[in-house]
């Protein structure tokens, strides 16, 4: 099974209906995609496929055969550098206990690359499908929309 | 979770084969009804068929001054189809109410019709637009589609290849009632047309249904006649999302106000 795995080509052995959420996990190794209600309530798990906001955990890794997938590990430049949108969240303070944070910071920027101008409404419902229960969401809402360009 | 084989067909006889073939398998597409299912082990199949990528269920496009729509396009495509505002501005309007943006990147009509949940929120539109649903090997109208809990006129071996809405899916219009506006399971959704007289609505019996007794009012002009039949058509529970008392009430309450405007 072949893919592209945060811009790099990436070969595993999987069982074709396995959960792309474990084979990130526990095939490939990167934690930083979470499992939050493994059944699509929660967001804590989203990823990218070829730039769209999914829950890996209702995705078969059969399925991204081919694809471009992106996870947290993937979203600061190769040298470590955060992306603004990860900054923002530090320095806004939109992460508290953390399980949350990599989907947020995933479905926010499919958001940007999408709207790169987002009303704060338009936030609100781009992150519609991502739980938080720390932050009230407010500091969340607020390092998206630091980042509009 | 046992490892479940994993099948990735061609094209769509291709599929139709495998599916026939293959003893205990389950068609899969967006996974957004079935992954959940599989890893919870409330279903055990011993194969998944993969639908999402084919072609051939794909597409949005104009039929007969209505519109078809593929199988596994996902809500997103929906949502952001001119053609689908122009044809049915309701199912959009529902799409938009499915989950959040994870789910609509990934769900399809035809999962939600195959699905056949009470709740689904797409189904009402689709029997107040008088819509058909296209396998492999014939059409069903959606009204004769839903034959049970969970339970749908499908074959063995058959498959949903899209949906045509007629022309008259314009005038439909929907509402969803639930505990939030993302990520919510509906509590009652509703879809009503005028012309032709229909109202349907999910999650108000074990399946999605077509309200006759209100239709029938409807259909000779009489909105309060329409609302009064309402409680008699439906069959509503108790259960974690709502009441029975509750859903009767708020689908009459919104029928109402669906057809004062």
């Amino acid at each position: 099974m072949r893919f592209v795995l945060n811009g790099l080509p990436m070969t595993v052995e999987a069982p074709g209906s396995r959960r792309l959420l474990d084979v990130l996990r526990e095939t490939v190794g990167l934690t930083g995609t979470k499992e939050g209600c493994g059944e699509g309530e929660c967001g804590a798990c989203s990823v990218l496929i070829d730039g769209e906001v999914v829950n890996s955990c209702l995705v078969a890794v059969g399925q991204v055969a081919g694809c471009n997938v992106v996870t947290v590990e993937g979203l600061a430049a190769p040298d470590g550098a955060l992306s603004s949108l990860q900054q923002a969240f530090i320095e806004r303070g939109a992460a508290q206990c953390g399980i949350c944070t990599p989907g947020m910071l995933l479905a926010a920027h499919a958001l940007l690359q999408q709207n790169p101008r987002p009303s704060e409404d338009e936030v609100r419902v781009g992150l519609a499908g991502n739980l938080c229960r720390c932050t009230g969401y407010t500091k969340i809402i607020d390092a998206v929309l630091a980042c509009r360009t | 979770m046992p490892d479940v084989a994993y099948l990735q067909p061609r094209d769509v006889a291709d599929a139709v084969r495998v599916y026939r073939e293959t003893p205990g398998a389950r068609l899969l597409a967006g996974g957004t009804d079935l992954m959940v299912m599989l890893h919870a082990g409330t279903v055990r199949p011993r194969a998944l068929v993969d639908l999402w990528s084919l072609a051939e269920l794909k597409g949005i496009r104009r039929l007969d001054g209505g519109v078809e729509i593929g199988a596994a396009e996902p809500y997103t495509s929906i949502i952001g189809s001119a053609l689908v505002a122009e044809h049915c501005p309701a199912l959009v309007a529902a799409s938009r109410t499915i989950g959040a943006a994870q789910i609509q990147n990934r769900g399809t009509l035809g999962g939600n019709l195959a699905n056949a949940s009470p709740a689904g929120d797409t189904l009402p539109v689709l029997l107040a637009a008088d819509a058909v649903v296209v396998t492999d090997r014939r059409t069903i109208p959606v009204a004769d589609f839903f034959t049970g809990y969970r339970k749908t006129a499908l074959g063995a071996g058959e498959l949903i290849v899209a949906v045509r809405l007629p022309a008259a899916a314009r005038g439909v219009q929907f509402r969803k009632i639930g505990t939030r506006a993302a990520q919510a399971i509906s509590k009652v959704v509703i879809a009503v047309s005028r012309e032709p007289a229909r109202v349907a609505l999910g999650s108000v019996a074990e399946i999605p249904l077509r309200a006759r007794g209100a239709e029938a009012a409807l259909a000779r002009g009489d909105a309060a006649g329409a609302v009064a039949a309402l409680p008699s058509d439906i069959r509503p529970i108790d259960d974690v999302r709502s009441t029975g008392d509750y859903r009767r009430m708020v689908a009459q309450n919104v029928l109402e106000e669906l057809l004062r405007d």
